[in-house]
């Protein structure tokens, strides 16, 4: 504005200055007026209240700490009832982060990604696809935070407290008990008289309980508490243990005691339960990653340095399947399966058929060389894929935990990694005693000459049993893809594990190797709450080294004439 | 035959000649890149390589620095702390480096340390760290604790009301140190002993079951809990994979993280993630007409319309740039020129603002928290103004009397103590 003035008088002066004062006086009076007219404009609105639309368009413009006022008053709306079913995709949509709108004239859309890089625009009254393609510049998102999703969620849920799915108003219920209040009870009591789902009722009883217990009448407390009784929800727990501190009651006191020491020792009993999970979890994995190296280390005798990398392959195999097939996530891990398998044998065959037969008796030499396969397979991965990590996506089946109480739950992909480690173990059990190929191996291994003499192609059946072990691996690195990183370090972190179970269950003995992976596992998980994980790797570690010195020939030493030599 | 010989030696002096001839027609200033191209640490290193290449080549085509072209000398370190000390050697005394852009853990600066200072040479150290160091030959162009760690716990206490802390970390110094400042820090704010629950992992750790299932009894438990998570490179994948499974909703336990940006996120899927909070100096999804162009900049130069851009990009960017003007400003590539010229220039960050190069050695940043999304990328729900760098924190009762100034004539040192009135000794 002063410059504008500076410029028919070349310099400025002071005159203009003070003109220039003036004029941003009269500007400020001026907006003041404005101001004074907008506040007279709401008062109007008062009269004529604001349509749900007009409402829902304020979040175009809300800053994000004023986003949960407006939700409360799109909620508490007089059409909020009528329009529930649009009031309730507006939520949901805001809730999952799809709620945008247009940047030219603010009209609000869920926006999904498209198939190229724009996003496709769908109308909020229908859900019908209006615009398709937009580019990502020219429309805007309503942003939303942790608070603003958790004031969401519980407005959700006071309107689905009554919808007609049942697993809807389970949902509701469970939200609601995480807020129950003065305003929220009342609501709650009104379902529970119409309620006929049992599961839905039992939910609404533990909510109505809980915010009977904050109740002034003594016997509506103690009959909550009766009702509370066994239920694990946290909430619950936090709220009788301040009821056992500090209610005026003196039997209440005690009897919330009681309550509180019943809850504690199931959560107890379930946190044992949980314990034993995550060891026999751990057990699996480290039984996937040690089984190939029970066959090549333990049957065969070779120090394999580059296991590790043979499961890194074996998750990379992973990976490049559900690049092909990027449609069918569910399938392409099983497809992966024995793709894996074949690419991490192949590997496998290679490097025994290139390195491993020329250091045969030369354990020191072998340790070197495969030591340095390691390095090269994990380089090469680096520069076909880069060094970072690649995300192998988890299929629905294989995400979420199977929630049993609200205290244990078990994650999927443990469950079935578990299943599959096991079901890995018995086939290459089967295969070793059962197969011919598996006689072989056994024939060559405890005496390569006799073997020999007998018409058994002992290069051969070298090469097969390398090859079987490393893709033993590659099966351990689909399993892996879904618990930890797909990068060029994977198999680093695991060799030493193997190893140590092999050593630890025998060397030759794949029973040995069962037992160790479990025993591990489940040591390691049960010191971990005492000592952490940094200490109780080292404990486990020790534990093992001074188990060796007493049994160099581990858990389950081979017998016979073949293991004396 | 002696004919021969003279002609030779005659042809061998003129081709020498020639040599030395083309080397001043061609003089280049060169720029050392020591980030590991190899070993654990190349998958956040490598990104960084790249990017200094990217600088490098988009000032020469602005026609470089003091008329002459810049020469990248690229070194691997292969992630192998006492390399990188070697490789420091090698590229001052054999190389002839001008300036070093590198490193990313600590341990690999601790090492470089005492090569650069006793070879006088100057190295931009582009990642978020523990804080107590300020070296003469070192600037950190990363953040401070007090411009990540302090910042991201205020926004946690004051608007998710968190009142219960688990600082969960990797063992090794950064977190170590970090976690110690924040304990101090959250006691003196007035949280309980029995609030503050700390863990330390091995690197890499892959099996989180225990701990995010004790972080989820820890969290259940009455009182809001948040985790504080300086958990490093590859064992964060395991960790929020644990998390997203059992069901760890960050409306419920929020985790935010110091170590995890886009870059980390790229790695896996992060709809179960949404909602946690990482505390940054830059975000890709800041809004500004710069980071739009240095995002846009990068896809072309890295040829993939999918990689993204994180903090520690955005700290070599601001410290190349810093260093090309201090460059110009002092008319050499000398240290002991550009050195003292850097003290005070403002360069323009990605997000905005202005990073100003500060007399201890650090930059003033703002700080950003933000929310993961389901694309992998942050929602930016809090930014703060430009936060200076505290070289010595102020938490720890050891450090907060000690402060670094190479600028006055009077303190010259990285660690002046304002009780006895004198420095330390030693140069960091």
């Amino acid at each position: 504005m002063i410059n504008r003035y500076r410029l028919p008088f070349g310099k400025p002066t002071l005159a203009i200055t003070v003109c220039a004062v003036l004029l941003a006086a009269c500007l400020i009076s001026l907006s003041a007026f404005a101001a004074a007219s907008s506040s007279e404009a709401d008062a109007v609105a008062f009269v004529q209240p604001l349509s749900l639309n007009e409402i829902a368009q304020k979040l175009t413009t809300a800053k994000l700490k004023q986003v949960p006022g407006v939700v409360e008053e799109i909620v508490n709306h007089s059409d909020a009832k009528q329009q529930e079913k649009f009031v309730l995709i507006l939520l949901n949509t805001l809730l999952e982060g799809k709620l945008y709108f247009q940047r030219s004239d603010s009209a609000l859309f869920i926006a999904e990604k498209g198939t190229s890089s724009g996003f496709d625009l769908f109308s909020l009254e229908n859900g019908r696809l209006i615009k398709a393609d937009v580019p990502k510049k020219t429309i805007r998102k309503v942003r939303t935070s942790n608070k603003v999703r958790k004031s969401l969620r519980n407005s959700i849920a006071k309107l689905q407290l009554r919808s007609d799915d049942t697993q809807l108003r389970i949902q509701s219920a469970r939200n609601l008990m995480s807020d129950v209040n003065d305003l929220t009870l009342p609501l709650l009591k009104e379902a529970r008289l119409d309620e006929t789902n049992s599961e839905v009722k039992s939910i609404l009883d533990d909510a109505i309980a809980l915010g009977d217990l904050t109740s002034d009448e003594e016997f509506v407390v103690i009959r909550a508490l009766e009702q509370l009784g066994g239920s694990l929800e946290p909430q619950v727990r936090t709220a009788i243990t301040k009821l056992a501190e500090d209610h005026v009651s003196v039997d209440i006191k005690s009897l919330a005691k009681d309550t509180l020491e019943d809850i504690e020792d199931k959560v107890a009993f379930y946190g044992y339960v949980e314990r034993i999970f995550f060891g026999l979890s751990l057990g699996s994995i480290l039984l996937l990653v040690a089984a190939g190296l029970a066959i090549t280390f333990g049957v065969m005798g070779v120090i394999n340095m580059a296991h590790g990398e043979l499961i890194m392959i074996g998750a990379y195999t992973t990976y490049v399947v559900q690049l092909l097939m990027p449609n069918h996530i569910g399938y392409s891990l099983l497809v992966a399966i024995p793709a894996a398998f074949l690419v991490s044998g192949l590997f496998g065959v290679a490097i025994e058929r290139g390195v491993i037969q020329f250091l045969k008796g030369r354990p020191l030499e072998t340790l070197l060389a495969t030591f340095g396969i390691s390095l090269i397979l994990q380089q090469l991965v680096r520069s076909v894929f880069s060094p970072l990590n690649r995300q192998v996506v988890a299929p629905d089946f294989m995400s979420g935990a199977w929630q049993i109480n609200p205290v244990l739950s078990l994650t999927y992909n443990r469950i079935y990694i578990l299943i599959f480690a096991l079901i890995v173990f018995f086939l290459l059990q089967l295969l070793m005693r059962k197969t011919s190929l598996g006689l072989n191996v056994r024939a060559v291994s405890q005496n390569r000459n006799m073997a020999r003499a007998m018409g058994i192609k002992s290069e051969w059946v070298d090469a097969m049993t390398f090859g079987l072990g490393s893709g033993i691996a590659g099966l351990a690195g689909v399993a892996l893809t879904q618990i930890t990183n797909v990068g060029p370090n994977l198999g680093q972190a695991y060799i030493i594990d193997s190893f140590m179970v092999v050593v630890f269950g025998g060397v030759g003995n794949l029973w040995g190797t069962l037992v160790g992976a479990f025993t591990v596992g489940g040591l390691n998980k049960f010191l971990e709450p005492s000592l952490g994980s940094v200490l109780s790797t080292i404990v486990v570690l020790v534990l093992i080294i001074l188990f060796i010195q007493r049994r160099p020939r581990g858990l389950f030493p081979q017998k016979g004439r073949a293991a004396e030599s | 035959m002696k004919l021969r010989k003279i002609m030779s030696k005659v042809a061998l002096g003129l081709g020498a000649c020639a040599m030395a001839i083309n080397v001043q027609a061609e003089e280049t200033i060169k720029v050392g890149v020591l980030h590991s191209l190899s070993g654990t640490m190349a998958i956040s290193e490598t990104t960084l390589k790249d990017t200094v290449l990217m600088m490098i080549e988009e000032q020469n085509a602005a026609g470089g620095l003091l008329g002459k072209k810049l020469e990248p000398v690229v070194v691997d370190p292969a992630s192998n702390w006492p390399l990188f000390a070697e490789k420091t050697r090698e590229l001052i005394s054999k190389n002839g480096v001008d300036v070093i852009f590198g490193c990313w853990t600590s341990v690999s600066r601790k090492s470089v340390l005492p090569v650069i200072e006793e070879l006088n040479g100057l190295m931009f150290y582009p990642v978020q760290y523990e804080g107590e160091e300020s070296s003469k030959n070192v600037f950190y162009t990363g953040a401070a604790p007090n411009q990540q760690a302090i910042p991201a716990v205020d926004y946690l206490a004051d608007e998710l009301e968190v009142e219960r802390w688990v600082l969960a970390g990797t063992d090794y110094v950064y977190p170590r140190t970090t976690n110690k400042i924040l304990e101090a820090y959250l006691k003196s704010k007035g949280v309980k002993e029995e609030d503050i629950m700390i863990n330390y992992t091995p690197f890499g750790h892959s099996d989180w079951q225990g701990i995010v299932s004790d972080i989820k009894k820890f969290g259940s438990e009455g009182k809001k809990t948040a985790v504080v998570s300086t958990v490093n490179g590859d064992a964060n994948v395991p960790f929020y994979k644990e998390l997203g499974n059992q069901g760890i909703s960050a409306e419920d336990i929020p985790v935010v993280a110091f170590s995890v940006g886009e870059e980390e996120l790229s790695g896996f899927d992060t709809a179960p993630l949404v909602g946690h909070l990482a505390a940054w100096n830059y975000f890709q999804s800041a809004e500004s007409d710069a980071n739009e162009e240095f995002i846009a900049k990068w896809k072309s130069f890295i040829k993939d319309d999918k990689r993204v851009t994180n903090d520690p990009m955005e700290a070599t960017y601001i410290g190349f740039k810093a260093w090309a003007k201090a460059v110009e400003k002092a008319g050499s590539t000398d240290v002991d020129k550009v050195r003292p010229a850097m003290y005070g220039i403002e360069v323009a960050n990605l997000t905005g603002g202005t990073a100003k190069v500060l007399s201890n050695h650090h930059f003033t940043k703002p700080v950003l928290i933000g929310e993961i999304q389901a694309d992998g990328q942050f929602e930016i729900v809090s930014q703060t103004e430009e936060v200076a760098g505290d070289a010595w924190t102020d938490h720890l009762e050891e450090s907060a009397k000690i402060v670094s100034d190479w600028q006055d004539p009077k303190i010259n040192c990285g660690n002046y103590n304002t009780v006895t009135k004198e420095c330390s000794g030693q140069n960091f």
